[in-house]
């Protein structure tokens, strides 16, 4: 049995968002760099749990990005896994990164992709869906609970206003979510051991981006909030009422 | 040359999403100078050629039960036939759970560029450009879409629905659909309360209100605005909440014409899936909470002694 773990890295949830370059670039400076947290606390950690459960598990991570996102991939492997692949290329179209990884599926003949549901930075949800679909395999998105016996997975998956359970037989690409697993925090021994474990750089294969980013802005500021004291509720439902007609 | 939008559906009604999507399918339509169509997949109650009213001509219906259910794979793959059955160059759908299933496996295979979670009607002014939020809400991007077909995934909330005049000509698309690989055993959907992402009023609290003992108050607000319930991601964590309803950076993203914020401090990532909202109301004993810089209006006090007063105000607006 092998899974396949793509990872992402992303800005730390507190960094500020800004933009140089005229809006067309991410403003890098300054800005710390975290595994994608659908990747690392979901994907990642339930990679890892049913390898607990089963040691004769493979675990791959895959990652596409240049030399710079190493640092991002061996804190992946303190965690867990046992090697990564990194594609070396960078992009920000969902197909461009997608079928890089697909190329990397096709030959690695994995049982299991899993994804984190969206990446926090570009929030498409798309990745893992197109994998699916080079791949010509099912895809289960959004996947809040995700259980393995033999070559049958039963998963737990987000529908609109509700979840739903399904059987399905592997291969199958699943974008996890929160509920598949519980977030962990590497050991040292982790740590350690991820500093010897293969991570292997493969080429891209020739694919034609299909979108790409013109240019990026910030929403508009508020114009300030209105108060209104705490004994005066009547006035707060007038003012949502009337000015801001949203009641 | 044709706009195609995928009307999503559960239980045999059209989802209130897609009338959004079909809205925005026609404006994008018009905008191009062409035909707006809308794509059925599987049956439902609703009055079909009412449709029309949105601004559509024509509705290709697979009407094959199967379909009823959505196996991914096989729902983008009749959707991918569709749109080549149709000759449809854009097609347009929701980015609600359905939309993140299928929209990027049709992506696939299509080899059509995607842009997920639009905002805005594309600019078509030089080439094919869609905004779309990023940094989950902090921020927006401009995407260029250069692949001959297109497919937008429009976010819930973002495009506001428009009905006028017509009838759109239902037509039976011929499409053999493959046998599901996904095999469901339960569908467990809330019933009686407002889905999070389609609400235009989303009640929201936080770690403020102490325990779960006390969102009965909450309820009763979200209750008198028919508004959707969600929460901060400690109150999720500590089990007080369920996790569906946990919004923020790491959790559900919402845009609805109102969010009210009950005992939530306003941190970075709470804001980061609420701040497309269109109004934001904070109320918080905690005149320095961060939450009141990203609020339109805010009530500095303590939630137990507001929440029940605001309750009953807004029931005599509503029996004025
Ligand atoms: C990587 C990462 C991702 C995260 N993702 C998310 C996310 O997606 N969503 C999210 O919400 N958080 C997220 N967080 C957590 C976030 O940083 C905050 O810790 C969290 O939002 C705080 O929740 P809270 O506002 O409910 O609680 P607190 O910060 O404890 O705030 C409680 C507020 O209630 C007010 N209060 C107390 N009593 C009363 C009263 N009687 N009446 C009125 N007001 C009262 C207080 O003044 C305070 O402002 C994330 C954190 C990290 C590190």
């Amino acid at each position: 049995m092998k899974i396949l773990v793509c990872i992402s890295k992303t800005p730390d949830t507190t960094s500020k968002i800004a933009f140089k370059d005229n809006s067309t670039k991410f403003e890098e400076n300054g800005v710390q760099w975290i595994i994608n947290p659908y990747d690392e606390w979901y994907a990642l950690v339930r990679a890892i749990e049913l390898k607990e459960k089963d040691a004769s598990i493979v675990i791959h991570l895959i990652t596409v990005g240049g030399a710079d996102i190493e640092p991002i991939i061996r804190k992946a492997l303190a965690l867990g896994g046992d090697e990564a692949i990194r594609v070396n290329t960078t992009g920000d179209d969902s197909f461009y990164i997608a079928a890089q990884i697909a190329e990397v599926a096709k030959q690695g003949g994995y049982n299991l992709i899993f994804t984190g549901k969206e990446t926090i930075d570009y929030n498409s949800s798309s990745v893992g869906g197109i994998v699916a679909g080079l791949l010509d395999v099912p895809f289960v998105s959004l996947a809040t609970k995700f259980d393995l016996a033999g070559s049958t997975a039963t998963i737990t998956r987000e529908i609109d206003g509700g979840e739903e359970t399904a059987e399905v037989q592997l291969p199958v690409v699943v974008s996890c979510a929160k509920g598949v697993a519980e977030q962990r925090i590497p050991n040292m021994r982790g740590i350690m051991g991820a500093r010897t474990k293969p991570l292997k750089v493969v080429e891209p294969a020739a694919i034609e981006p299909l979108t790409h980013i013109n240019s990026y802005g910030l929403p508009p500021a508020k114009a300030g909030v209105k108060l209104v004291a705490a004994d005066n509720v009547a006035e707060l439902v007038r003012l949502l009422h009337e000015e801001a007609k949203a009641i | 040359m044709s706009v195609l939008i995928l009307i999503d559906h559960a239980e045999g009604q059209i989802k209130k999403a897609s009338f959004e999507v079909l809205s925005y399918g026609a404006a994008v339509a018009q905008q191009l100078g062409t035909n707006a169509e809308g794509l059925l997949l599987g049956t439902v109650q609703d009055d079909l050629p009412a449709l029309g009213k949105y601004g559509i001509t024509k509705l290709n219906q697979v009407s094959n039960e199967a379909l009823n259910a959505v196996d991914a794979l096989v729902y983008a793959k009749a959707i991918a036939e569709a749109v080549t059955l149709t000759g449809a160059t854009v097609l347009v759908l929701s980015h609600n759970q359905t939309g993140k299933a299928v929209a990027a496996i049709t992506a696939a295979k299509l080899t059509a560029g995607l842009v997920a979670g639009a905002v805005d009607l594309p600019d078509t002014t030089n080439g094919f450009v869609v905004k779309k939020a990023v940094f989950s809400g902090k921020a927006f991007a401009n995407v260029a879409i250069t692949s001959a077909i297109k497919i937008i995934s429009l976010n819930p909330n973002s495009y506001k629905t428009m009905a006028g005049e017509g009838i759109a000509g239902v037509s039976q698309l011929n499409i053999t659909v493959a046998a599901a690989a996904i095999k469901v055993t339960s569908v467990n959907r809330v019933k009686g309360e407002v889905p999070l992402t389609e609400a235009e009023i989303v009640v929201s609290g936080g770690r403020g209100l102490k325990g779960p003992e006390n969102w009965g108050m909450v309820e009763d607000l979200a209750h008198v605005l028919h508004a959707a319930t969600a929460c901060s991601r400690p109150v999720a964590d500590s089990g007080w909440r369920p996790h569906h309803e946990h919004v923020g950076q790491t959790g559900v993203q919402v845009a609805p014409n109102l969010y009210i914020a009950i005992g939530i401090s306003g941190a970075i990532q709470h804001l980061a899936g609420v701040n497309r909202s269109k109004h934001i109301v904070v109320i918080n004993k905690d005149p320095e909470a961060p939450f009141f810089k990203a609020a339109d209006y805010g009530i500095v006090g303590d939630a137990f002694d507001v929440v029940p007063k605001l309750t009953e105000e807004i029931k005599k607006l509503k029996n004025s």
